[in-house]
């Protein structure tokens, strides 16, 4: 196992720039997300630290040595490919031992990793199957197999699950992190899903449009999203965005909107008069009546131990994820209020998150 | 599973009235297709009479004078000669003198029958060899000018052959190519490697990348590969390829009439220009014409499993 170091990666296809410049380090036996829209970047530099894609700039550390224009025979890493890519002329056996072969093993020893490795995986009864009639979680046990069978120096993933049934892939996002904690294996796994990201992680890059906005692990994502699209991105029903126009002084813990004073976490930070934005998890707003921030019930969803209620405000949508025994009607004028030591506020045109006390340490959740 | 396996095919059950007309144009349509072939056997069996009579003979005794006629070579004696001579041993040394004829040795069809071989089999595998290299080039790299590559070599299948025969023939001449088995060979190839590189770009084009990026990263070079992973799944690609090679190369007729004349002649224009006495030898041409047509045969029976896709099906879900 080793630990994985990008540095200023850039890839452009033709006139397209496809990573901008990323930097990152993968620590020895961490699970690691690249987590990102369709075309965000996210797997041309999985692609690239494989060995598949040359970088246009940059460099790629592999435990230390310099591998970014090394062939990726030589890489000593595993890749497990969306759509499995399982031999189909071969059986399961050989599939999980085809890695082996070339590394010149005897065919006793071949037998013997091909086995253990299947025992990991619970799928020894069907070693000696065809893989063409595999269901989508087996084949994904097989790619798995593939990967894990030569002990590489790291495994990389892209959109494993994605081929698979919604509910299945729960079961195998459980399966991939147990693996994972078992085999303390250094893993760079690509996904759009950030339920998947969430739950498996260790740290999550989050990239849009080849560039990564935000490093951390899924709950400072979650917490303190370090730009709009991070906030947007992350979290169903998305944060809530408020758009306000004022000045900020370092310091300032109150945030006028439309008259109403809302408690933010004080300013590490003075911004003179300018258009900002107020992030607001569903989950930290409440109704309350005493609130002069008022709106009016649009929507309910009602989604067992919450409820989702969508209000109509001045502002624009705010939605609040309340307690399901509470009663919301639609077209009832509610007041809302805002959890004041969870909120963001952004910059409007950087995009980017004001610091505040809520990016300081002791602030969690 | 069966329930939907079976409304993907058929949405409705013919009924039995569709099933029996399908039924007999099918046996309309194999009856007309087969009776060429079951007249050339037929002819093949027949003596040089039987096979000129009019109306033809549908009743007839077989006879393997036809074969004998297309192997051997004979002359006509009188009967006081045949008398002196000693008693014949083989089947057709016995047919032949019934006609006051003697085999005098081999004819040229056996030479004939192993150059057609040679011919067709060095320029399958020839032209399916380089096609499938040509093809994965083109289906994986950045070649420049690929499009227009691509179509130059179509382009030099959209002129029949036989319009460049006169320069071809030339050519040969000065090279020495002419009536050469390697020469007719680096012919069929050159008529034959653009079919083959379109269709096998084709079924390359097909498989995907990840498989050859999978054995890359398990460590084995791009030729490791191509070789176990790509070649295995483009079998059906290359066999129906070589098929369509094989038939065009053993069934040619215009070049081999041009370039060829003795050593190197191939089957097809040997077996019209069988002159037995008194015209065409019909049921020799028709002896020539059925073995002629067992190789071929032979290859695409033998080849037909790898035709089923079904074993590349599944693998990976797309």
């Amino acid at each position: 196992m080793a630990e994985i170091r990008v540095n200023h990666l850039k890839k452009n296809f033709g006139d397209f720039v496809a990573v901008r410049d990323s930097s990152f380090t993968v620590k020895d036996g961490e699970f690691f997300c690249l987590l990102g829209p369709s075309g965000c970047g996210k797997t041309t530099t999985l692609r690239m630290i494989a060995g598949l894609e040359l970088p246009t700039d940059g460099k790629i550390l592999l435990g230390g040595d310099d591998v970014t224009f090394r062939r990726a025979s030589e890489r000593d890493i595993a890749f497990v490919f969306q759509l499995f890519a399982l031999y189909p002329h071969m059986n399961v056996r050989a599939n999980i031992g085809f890695p082996l072969k070339c590394d010149g093993l005897s065919s006793s020893e071949i037998r013997r990793r091909v086995e253990e490795t299947a025992q990991i995986l619970r799928i020894t009864d069907l070693l000696d199957k065809p893989v063409s009639g595999l269901s989508g979680g087996d084949r994904q046990r097989v790619a798995l197999g593939r990967a894990i069978v030569r002990k590489p120096k790291a495994f990389l993933m892209d959109e494993p699950l994605g081929a698979l049934d919604s509910e299945f892939r729960h079961v195998m996002c459980g399966e991939l992190r147990a693996l994972h904690n078992r085999l303390k294996a250094t893993t760079v796994y690509v996904t759009h899903d950030q339920l998947e990201a969430m739950s498996m992680a260790d740290t999550i890059a989050v990239m849009n449009n080849g560039l990564i906005e935000q490093l951390g692990s899924p709950r400072e994502i979650y917490d303190r999203p370090a730009s709009l699209f991070v906030a947007d991105f992350i979290g169903s029903p998305s944060m809530n965005f408020l758009d306000t126009h004022a000045a900020l002084a370092s310091g300032a813990s109150e945030l006028a909107i439309d008259g109403t004073k809302i408690g933010i976490p004080a300013m590490r930070v003075s911004v003179s008069e300018s258009d900002l934005v107020l992030g607001v998890r569903p989950e930290h707003v409440s109704l309350s009546d005493q609130s002069t921030l008022r709106g009016e019930v649009f929507g309910v969803e009602y989604l067992g131990t919450t409820q989702i209620v969508t209000v109509t405000t001045k502002r624009g949508m705010v939605r609040a994820r309340i307690s399901a025994d509470m009663k919301a009607s639609l077209g009832e004028h509610v007041g809302l209020s805002f959890r004041p030591e969870k909120l963001s506020v952004f910059d409007k045109s950087s995009g980017r998150v004001l610091k505040s006390a809520l990016h300081e340490g002791g602030v969690h959740g | 599973m069966s329930a939907r396996s079976s409304t993907a095919h058929s949405v409705v059950e013919p009924s039995s009235t569709s099933k029996l007309v399908a039924s007999v144009l099918v046996v309309v349509y194999a009856l007309v297709t087969m009776i060429p072939l079951f007249w050339i056997v037929v002819t093949s069996l027949k003596s040089p009479p039987d096979s000129i009579s009019y109306p033809p003979k549908i009743v007839f005794t077989p006879t393997i004078e036809g074969y004998c006629n297309l192997f051997t070579n004979q002359t006509r004696q009188t009967p006081e000669f045949l008398a002196t001579l000693p008693p014949a041993t083989t089947a057709c040394e016995k047919v032949t003198r019934e006609r006051n004829m003697v085999i005098v040795g081999p004819s040229n069809f056996t030479k004939r029958f192993f150059n057609s071989l040679v011919i067709a089999f060095g320029s399958t595998a020839l032209s399916v060899f380089l096609g499938t290299i040509a093809a994965y080039g083109f289906s994986r790299f950045k070649v420049p000018l690929k499009d227009d590559l691509l179509f130059f070599i179509l382009s030099t299948r959209m002129m029949p052959p036989i319009a460049v025969a006169i320069p071809i023939y030339l050519m040969y001449r000065e090279l020495g190519l002419s009536d050469t088995k390697i020469g007719m060979i680096l012919l069929y190839t050159a008529v034959n490697v653009s079919l083959a590189v379109w269709l096998l770009k084709g079924f390359i084009d097909e498989i995907p990348r990840e498989y050859e990026e999978a054995a890359m990263i398990d460590g084995y070079t791009r030729l490791q590969a191509f070789r176990k992973v790509v070649l295995p799944q483009a079998t059906t690609g290359i066999v129906a390829t070589a098929i369509f090679c094989m038939i065009f190369a053993w069934n040619e007729y215009a070049f081999a009439v041009l370039l060829t004349s003795g050593d190197a002649q191939p089957a097809p224009p040997f077996i019209p220009t069988i002159i037995g006495e008194g015209g065409m030898d019909w049921p020799a041409v028709g002896a020539g014409t059925t073995l002629f047509l067992i190789p071929i045969l032979v290859f695409t029976i033998l080849l037909r499993k790898h035709l089923l896709r079904g074993i590349t099906f599944g693998a990976v879900r797309k």
